[in-house]
């Protein structure tokens, strides 16, 4: 019975490192590879810790499971092994792990940087929307075509709720703002995610590497219908967004009788 | 049979305090009791009733994760609560399960149950006093959870069944702020709000008195460094309560002032959170000047050393369990003390890592990364050195050693997920998804309630001088540690998946679909959990009354409450104790010299024998 509790303590580790070897493959993983550039270095660096950690996991674990062994398969005349412990290792496990986690530490500096600082945003970034959270959709005002971005509202401004067009291929930036209680900004597939919070307006960049429709849901709680605010990213050609754009206005600006008089002029 | 050294009468230090016994009426002995073990033993019971209601809550939510909109069974029916739904869960509701069950579960179990329930409990017993500095004030740290847990109670039911609280235990204001912000934020969250502070004054009670009490009435001989790191980790958690909670409270107060609408009938409140042209369900925009992340640095500034008011008394009780249960001094005696010095002064300056994407400075952002992956370091050396204390004892493989070993192994689960979310890129992933609840879970059930199942058995034989069924516990043990980590690990990869946190149906959106089969999953290994912890409560009620009877020290241990009578009387100890070594001293020596693999704190030193075996 002792040898069947300490191998309990190899068994639980084992399975629990089969299930993650296994879990990519049944689709328990990312829910798509990372779809911007930031996103493919946030996945480095997870990748990294998992390594670490994964080793660090195994390590402990099993150290674990071989002394609870060793106690199970003692004679039972010999007696404990009588010690206080020993200054020589604590010094060694203090230091390796303290270099690991600083190296750990270290390693995020640049990507946070990238991500957030304001000042280190990409040069060529445009703002190109301004995402408004509220219970329980997004609402996205995007400038008059040709015209800049602002924080007020201007005449012109296009709206549309609950998808966001982004040109791929190039940074853009947009204005996160709520209208009523904290939100969160999250699409997984890009790997952003930023909460609204009330009273503040932030910038959040990312790139959108290729074409194609991405999640964007809520990821703070706000009420009893966050799980519903479900809206998408549309990622195209800068031309076909621009082309989206003008057809927003478009229908934006219908009002019955300017479209007749468009009509007749053809 | 241990019992008390009998050269401690040569000494002369024994008065016996056995005379001062009078006759009290039921009512002064077992309810409004001054004795820290009856305090401690109410505390226990309290708590082990409310983890059965967070259970019930957890359930709740599972089934919704499971099959959503379904038809609850058998509970469904059974109250009124759901009745009204025709026993579906409403997404309104489930905000307040999920709410409900996090408070629950935090400030009525862990919170109480390890400083209330075993700090109580142990702290008098362990330093050799005959009771807290303050009884009456010890007293009123329990009789003040009755008020928070009717304040808890009433928030259910003050707005209508539907809308208890549902801004999650965090309370993030403006949710929680504006009155109509959701169902939830009436009435029904001030009472919540008023629950929290009770918890929080009863609290404060209880660590003003543990930290006088181990400061001023330890026995004689009883040094700083002679203590149990049981009273070590109660020191350091009473530190870490006394200068954090004021924050929370503070806090607390002006989120109630803000929010004065919802208990007098008045336009006047203040603004502390609130900025200005909110415009919340079509309400009028709302005027302020306030900042909602001021809630968020005030909240986890609590909170953060908070978690580790939930650990550390674990942390210290399995240090002595594993000593004991390994016959083997605790390795490292010291860095054990220091490190959990180091996890409390840390812990005061890592609050913004629950903040990483909130809008927070960088700059700010680079600091709390760099603070919060150093607390992972002293984390680390505890647990090295419990292993090493394992390595090389010889082991007693009862439930008590299963349900340490266990908290080991668990905590080290939760510690390096930790470290994924210290890391700022990799958490703005994985921030509110169910990463975190992997995370947390690991650290508050697996860690520190694996180490109370354990704690539970071993101070059993002291509480009602009888002990639990050992096979009982072992299947509790492995029933419990099975389904935990089949209900837990996979929540890693729902958050790697990408699941947001605090869904009622996170299968609207396509990409979590296919998540549905795992959910299943985990709702049945969650309930095989819940049902397990029945094996514990019965064991432990039918212990109290039919469990075999036991002596004064029947584990062998070192510590001074293996002196007194199992149970001791009121004022504790037959002989007032005098402590001559630390409490770990298995196997050493002078354990050996008088024929035993132990060696109580009160045995005076054994003559021809060196007082410290060097190494
Ligand atoms: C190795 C040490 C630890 C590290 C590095 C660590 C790190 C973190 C981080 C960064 C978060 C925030 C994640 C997010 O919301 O994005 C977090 C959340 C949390 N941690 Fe830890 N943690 C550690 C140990 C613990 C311990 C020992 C406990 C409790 C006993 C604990 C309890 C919690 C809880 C309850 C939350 C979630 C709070 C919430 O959002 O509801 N952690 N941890
Ligand atoms: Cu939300
Ligand atoms: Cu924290």
């Amino acid at each position: 019975m002792k040898k069947f509790w300490a191998l309990f303590f190899f068994f639980w580790p084992t399975v629990a490192i089969i299930s993650c070897l296994i879990a990519p493959s049944r689709g328990w993983w990312f829910p798509s590879a990372p779809m911007s550039r930031t996103g493919i270095q946030i996945d480095g660096l997870f990748y990294l810790i998992l390594i670490i950690v994964s080793i660090t996991f195994v390590g402990t674990q099993y150290a674990l499971g071989y002394a609870l062994w060793m106690g199970a398969t003692k004679d039972s005349a010999s007696r404990a092994h009588f010690s206080h412990g020993s200054h020589k290792l604590e010094i060694i496990w203090t230091i390796v792990p303290s270099f690991i986690l600083v190296f750990i530490s270290l390693s995020q500096l640049d990507v946070l940087a990238e991500i957030r600082v304001i000042s280190k945003f990409p040069e060529q970034a445009t703002k190109i929307a301004e995402v408004t959270a509220r219970q329980f959709e997004w609402r996205i005002r995007y400038p008059k075509p040709g015209e800049k971005l602002t924080t007020e509202e201007n005449p012109g401004d296009l709206y549309y709720v609950n998808e966001l067009h982004v040109p791929t291929g190039k940074p853009v930036i947009i204005n996160l703002r709520t209208q009523d209680v904290q939100h969160a900004f999250f699409s997984p597939q890009l790997r952003v995610k930023q909460d609204a919070v009330p009273g503040l307006v932030i910038p959040v960049w990312f790139d959108v590497l290729e074409v194609g429709n991405y999640d964007l849901v809520c990821a703070e709680l706000c009420g009893w219908g966050h799980y519903k605010m479900k809206a998408r990213i549309v990622a195209q050609s800068q031309s076909s967004v621009d082309k989206y754009l003008k057809e927003l206005e478009a229908e934006q600006n219908e009002d019955g009788t300017k479209s007749e008089a468009a009509k007749s002029d053809e | 049979m241990a019992t008390v050294s009998p050269a401690l009468d040569a000494h002369g230090h024994a008065d016996d305090h056995s005379h001062v016994h009078h006759e009290q009426s039921f009512i002064s002995k077992y309810v409004f009791s001054l004795d820290h073990k009856i305090i401690g033993i109410q505390f226990l019971m309290t708590t082990l009733i409310m983890l059965m209601v967070g259970g019930a809550l957890a359930l709740a939510v599972r089934w919704q994760l499971a099959f959503p909109w379904e038809n609850m069974p058998v509970v469904g029916q059974l109250f009124g609560l759901f009745r009204s739904e025709g026993g579906q869960i409403s997404p309104e509701f489930y905000t307040m399960l999920f709410t409900m069950h996090a408070s629950v579960m935090i400030f009525l179990v862990i919170i109480p149950i390890l400083a209330g329930a075993f700090g109580n409990f142990l702290i008098p017993l362990q330093i050799g006093t005959d009771d807290m500095a303050f009884p009456a004030l010890n007293m009123l740290s329990y009789w003040f959870m009755w008020p928070a847990i009717l304040c808890f109670g009433c928030s259910f039911f003050v707005a209508g069944g539907t809308a208890g609280p549902g801004n999650g235990w965090t309370s993030y204001p403006l949710l929680s702020d504006l009155p109509t912000a959701a169902p939830g934020s009436g009435s029904s969250q001030t009472f919540w709000l008023i629950g929290l502070t009770l918890v929080g004054v009863s609290s404060m009670m209880g660590s003003v008195n543990y930290l006088t009490t181990i400061i001023n009435m330890r026995a004689p001989g009883m040094t700083l460094f002679r203590m149990p790191l049981t009273i070590w980790s109660m020191f350091i958690t009473a530190i870490l309560q006394a200068f954090a909670l004021p924050v929370l409270t503070a806090a607390g107060f002006m989120l109630v002032f803000d929010r004065l609408g919802t208990i007098f009938p008045t336009d006047i409140h203040s603004v502390f959170f609130i900025p200005a042209n909110i415009i919340v369900n079509n309400s009028a925009p709302t005027v302020g000047g306030g900042q909602p992340l001021l809630w968020q640095h005030l909240f986890w500034f609590y909170s953060h050393p908070a978690v580790y008011i939930m650990l550390l008394p674990a942390m210290g009780m399995v240090s002595d369990m594993l000593s004991c249960m390994s016959r083997k001094p605790v390795f490292g005696y010291k860095p054990m003390v220091y490190s959990m010095a180091a996890i409390a002064g840390l812990g005061f300056i890592v609050w913004g890592h629950h903040m990483f994407t909130s809008g927070m400075n960088p700059a700010l952002g680079m600091t709390f990364m760099t603070s919060t992956m150093m607390i992972a370091l002293p984390s680390a050396i505890k647990v090295f050195n419990w292993i090493g204390t394992i390595w090389g004892g010889d082991l007693r493989f009862n439930a008590v050693m299963l349900n340490c070993s266990g908290f080991v192994a668990m905590f080290i689960v939760g510690g390096l997920s930790g470290i994924f979310m210290a890391a700022v890129p990799v958490d703005i992933y994985f921030h509110d998804t169910y990463f975190i609840v992997a995370h947390f879970h690991y650290v508050l059930f697996g860690s520190t309630l694996f180490g109370v199942f354990a704690a539970i058995q071993f101070w059993f034989p002291k509480m009602f001088g009888r002990e639990m069924n050992d096979t009982v516990q072992k299947w509790h043990f492995a029933l419990s540690f099975i389904a935990f980590n089949f209900t837990f690990f996979p929540m890693h990869m729902l958050g790697i998946a990408g699941m947001p946190r605090r869904y009622a149906d996170p299968y609207l959106h396509g990409y979590l679909e296919h998540l549905l089969p795992m959910n299943r999953f985990i709702t049945l290994s969650a309930i095989v959990m819940g049902f397990a912890q029945f094996l514990l409560l019965g064991n432990f009620f039918y212990s109290i009354f039919r469990g075999k009877k036991v002596g004064r020290n029947p584990w062998n241990a070192n510590g001074l409450e293996w002196t007194a009578p199992s149970p001791p009387g009121h004022g504790n100890f037959d002989i007032a104790p005098v402590v001559y070594r630390g409490p770990y001293e298995y196997s050493s020596p002078e354990a050996e010299a008088i024929g035993q693999d132990y060696i109580l704190q009160t045995v005076p030193h054994v003559k021809g024998v060196a007082k410290f075996a060097h190494h």
